[in-house]
Order: structure tokens, then C-alpha cells, then sequence
């Protein structure tokens, strides 16, 4: 069973000049413990997509289901982060990644959560900050916590919308081969939304290339690599392909030629 | 020297040279006493009226903090109000700009007669209505720019309006609260003392400034003025004090 799955869904926002449609036609579908990366032109209506998956808004049409149910509203199963890490400054990075647990399990005691959140940190590497406020860390540790804190509930799915576009680029490639040792130590649904193909590719079971705005479900690339990847899969000739099919459909949803076609 | 003794000693000698100066300027003009009064008038002044000071000083702070509490609980009120609809912040948002603009001593009759002989009831209420505007507006305004990531976090897990606010907005509001509060504890001292002076009732340091007035005793009128300012400073380093533990956390450590 599909664990994210999206049908046929069609959105738009209403503006001064009339609606605006974002989403027109977009399909999708996730199997359990499956990682889907999915990439676009700017401005396509990729945001609206993590918004839709999280419940946090409904779409004019078209259904969104999540573990087999029709998603209506908010849901304890799913944990997000965003480019920002949006770590609340008056908490320690230890009770940031403590906040979800307040919410999804109010009478699991402190000491547990304390443990739980322990483990995570120890997993990206953060132990020992667990004390430091946000303001004290750089700006990769502090994305480290925010991925911290949207599993630390066990979230079937965890929706991301461009985590590691604000870091630098070897940061960027360190916080890739986190993402995927937590993924190895905690199997989750993943729903990624990217502007980087290398970091599609690396990370992802599927890409998923949107059209632009509105933006339907352009193309979807099966990667078919090993599951332990080291950063070096990169270079390979196999990766390159993949890279170079995806940028090409990404000019094909910009609207502009693709360069040696004829 | 160690940097507590720095932060005491620099403030501390700030003051013992503004006095001094002061006092220069009384003796190199020569002017007596109706005229200026000077530092070294003041003990006596104290000592004479020390009961009346403290009896003073009493009622002007209790009457001030009192009603700065009132303008903590309606400003927060008014700025959650405004922080969270659209609607509240266009309709309300003028109404308050125009009553700020009002000069609040215009008031203080009109309050004299809507609630006659109720002195401590109008003292109070004059120090909330000139002190609750900054905080409503900070509220509203650090409640309206919250990035909705901030609530998203929350929102995504199904928690309630209250919760956000509670565990989200309000903490990440207090900074911008309390520098409010730094404005509005004067003001609420501005409005006590205005009511006191302007609609006389034998109360507060406010009277005893106006019976120094009446007899013509100067140094008395300048002993209440420094009292009046150093209570002013007790108020404020309070609100620093709670500022520090409620919202210490927004302070940048300097490396």
C-alpha cells in the first residue's frame, strides 16, 4: 500500500487579478519507506504540495491520502521542516527537538523524551549541544536539530520543503549523508522538495518532475541505485543520465529547448 | 576592575556629577532658593517631610503598578485580539491611534466627573488608559508577524489555536513585549502623578509637590521631583529585572 498517494489534485489561490491556479493534475505515490525527491521549476506550486500532504490546507479537487486514509486536517503521523529551521530561540536544542512529543504524547514522561531526543542528536552528531540555545549554533547543526525534531515523534512521513537549500555546499552534502543514516536507523516515509538534482538523486527512490505553474506531474524517474550510496555515486556515468534526463525535463517545464534536440 | 563593579560604579558616579553640576550652576548664578533650589537644599527637605515622603511615595506606586497591571492584561488582550484577526486589527487599530493622540491630562476631568470623589479609582485608571497602547501594539504587531513556518510546526500536528499560542507566539512575542513595558511603566508613573496634580486630592507625591507649591517651599518641590525620578528608576530596573528572566534568552551574548 502507497503511503503518500495523490490523486488527481487541483488547487488554486485567489488573488486580485481572479484565481491563480497552482496544482492542475497532480499525481503521485510514495510505497511505504519509499523516498520521493520531487523537483521543479521555481515557483510551481511545490510549497502548496507539502502544505496539502501535512493537511494543513485542502485542495479544490482531487483527494490526498496518507497510510490509507483521506487526509482531512492536521495529523500526529507527520513531521516537517523547512528551509528555515525555525528552532524556537527561548528552548535548548535538547527541548526544540523535545516540542512535537509535547503535543503528540502529553503523558510520556520527561526522562523518556529526554531519551528519545538523546538518541536523535547523537545520530546527527549533535551531542553534547544539547544545552546550547539555536543562537549558538551554525547554521547547519541548527537544520540537523529542525530534522531532529520532525522524527523524533516517529512520523510515518516526513515532508521537507528544501531543508538544505540555505547551506553551504559541502554542509549541504554532509546533512545528505545524515538524512540517510537516519533513514537507515529509522525507516520513514519521505516526501522531499528540492531544487538541487544531485541532491534528488542521491537522496530519492523516486524524482518526481513537476510542470510549471500550474504544475501537473511532468515526469518520474525510478533511481536505480544500491541503498548504500557513498557521496562518489555522484560521479558515476549511471548518475550522470539520471542527471542529465532530469535537467532536460526541467527545461521542458520551464518551456524553454532542450539543448541537442532537434 | 571587574564588570559588576563597572556596571554599579559608572552609573552611580553619572549621577554624583549631574548633582554636582547642578549645584555649580545654582552657585555660580547665585540664585536663591525661590528661584532654583539646589542638591545640597534637598536632605533637609527629606528629613523634615521624611513621613510624608514615604507616605507619598507609597500611594503614587501602588496607585502606578496597579494600573500598569491593568494595561498589561487589556493591552495583551487588545493585542492578541488584534494580533490574530484581520478584521479586529482594521477596525481597532484607528480608535486607538485617536485616543493615544488625545493629552491625557484633557481627561482628568472628565474622569473627576464621571467618578466623583473616587480618587484612587481615577488615579489608577488614568495610569492604565496612558500606558496600555504600547503593549497592545506590540502584541499585536509580534503576534501578526509571526512566519507562519513558526505555527506550521505546531499546526501540522494537529495542535490547538491555544497551544500555538501558548507554547509559540507568546514566548516569541515577550521581547518585543517587554519593550513596550519599559515605555509603558513610565507612562503609567506620568498618568498617576498628572491626576495627582492637576485634580488635587491630598494623595501621592503628586500633593506634596503641589503643598510645596502653595507654601512657596522650593526645595520641597525639587525633593519630589528627585523622589519622583528615582521611583521612576526603581520601576524600570524592575521591569529589566523580569525582562531578564522571562526574555533573557533574546539577549545576544557579546563574545
Amino acid at each position: 500500500m502507497a503511503q503518500v498517494e495523490i490523486r488527481d489534485v487541483r488547487h488554486a489561490y485567489s488573488t486580485k487579478a481572479g484565481p491563480l491556479p497552482v496544482l492542475d493534475g497532480l499525481e503521485l505515490s510514495v510505497p511505504e519507506g519509499d523516498f520521493c525527491a520531487v523537483v521543479g521549476p521555481s515557483g510551481c506550486g511545490k510549497s502548496t504540495l507539502t502544505r496539502l500532504v501535512a493537511g494543513l490546507m485542502k485542495p479544490d479537487e482531487g483527494e490526498v491520502w496518507l497510510h490509507g486514509e483521506l487526509v482531512k486536517g492536521p495529523r500526529k503521523t507527520v513531521g516537517m521542516a523547512f528551509q528555515n529551521p525555525v528552532l524556537l530561540e527561548w528552548r535548548t536544542i535538547l527541548d526544540n527537538v523535545i516540542l512535537p512529543l509535547e503535543i503528540v504524547a502529553p503523558s510520556m514522561p520527561r526522562k523518556d523524551r529526554v531519551a528519545r531526543a538523546m538518541e536523535l542528536l547523537d545520530m546527527v552528531g549533535l551531542s553534547g549541544f544539547e544545552n546550547k540555545r539555536p543562537s549558538e549554533l551554525s547554521g547547519g547543526m541548527r537544520q540537523r536539530a529542525s530534522l531532529c525534531r520532525a522524527i523524533v515523534h516517529k512520523p510515518d512521513v516526513l515532508i521537507m520543503d528544501e531543508p538544505f537549500g540555505a547551506l553551504d555546499a559541502f554542509t549541504r552534502e554532509d546533512l545528505w549523508q545524515t538524512m540517510r543514516a537516519l533513514r537507515q536507523a529509522e525507516p520513514f516515509t519521505a516526501l522531499l522538495i528540492t531544487h538541487d538534482l544531485r541532491e534528488s538523486v542521491y537522496l530519492g527512490d523516486q524524482v518526481v518532475v513537476l510542470s510549471g505553474r500550474p504544475a501537473r506531474t511532468q515526469y518520474v524517474l525510478d533511481v536505480t541505485l544500491p541503498a548504500d550510496r557513498p557521496l562518489d555515486i555522484l560521479y558515476t556515468q549511471e548518475v550522470g543520465e539520471m542527471l542529465h534526463v532530469l535537467r532536460d525535463q526541467i527545461k521542458i517545464a520551464q518551456g524553454r529547448p532542450v539543448e541537442g534536440a532537434a | 576592575m571587574s564588570e559588576r563593579v563597572r556596571q554599579i560604579i559608572v552609573p552611580i558616579l553619572a549621577i554624583l556629577i549631574f548633582l554636582a553640576g547642578w549645584e555649580a550652576l545654582v552657585w555660580i548664578n547665585g540664585w536663591p532658593n525661590y528661584v532654583m533650589a539646589s542638591p545640597s537644599d534637598l536632605p533637609a527637605a527629606y528629613s523634615r517631610f521624611a513621613d510624608l515622603f514615604l507616605i507619598g511615595a507609597w500611594q503614587t506606586l501602588w496607585r502606578t503598578v496597579l494600573g500598569l497591571l491593568i494595561a498589561v492584561f487589556a493591552g495583551l488582550a487588545l493585542g492578541m485580539l488584534m494580533g490574530f484577526s484581520r478584521t479586529m486589527r482594521d477596525a481597532l487599530y484607528p480608535l486607538l491611534v485617536g485616543f493615544n493622540a488625545i493629552p491625557k491630562a484633557t481627561l482628568v476631568p472628565v474622569l473627576a466627573l464621571l467618578f466623583i470623589g473616587q480618587h484612587d479609582f481615577n488615579t489608577v485608571m488614568m495610569a492604565f488608559l496612558i500606558s496600555f497602547f504600547p503593549i497592545a501594539v506590540s502584541i499585536s504587531v509580534g503576534l501578526s508577524t509571526l512566519e507562519p513556518e513558526y505555527r506550521d510546526i505546531l499546526r501540522a500536528l494537529g495542535a490547538s489555536r491555544m497551544t500555538i499560542f501558548m507554547k509559540i507566539a507568546l514566548p516569541k512575542t515577550l521581547p518585543e513585549f517587554f519593550g513596550a513595558l519599559k515605555v509603558s511603566v513610565t507612562l503609567a508613573f506620568i498618568g498617576t502623578n498628572l491626576v495627582e496634580i492637576v485634580s488635587p486630592h491630598g494623595r501621592g507625591l503628586g500633593a506634596l509637590f503641589l503643598s510645596g507649591q502653595t507654601n512657596s517651599n522650593y526645595p520641597l518641590m525639587f525633593a519630589v521631583l528627585i523622589a519622583l525620578a528615582l521611583l521612576g528608576i526603581v520601576l524600570y530596573y524592575a521591569v529589566v529585572a523580569l525582562e531578564k528572566i522571562f526574555a533573557g534568552w533574546a539577549e545576544r551574548q557579546e563574545s
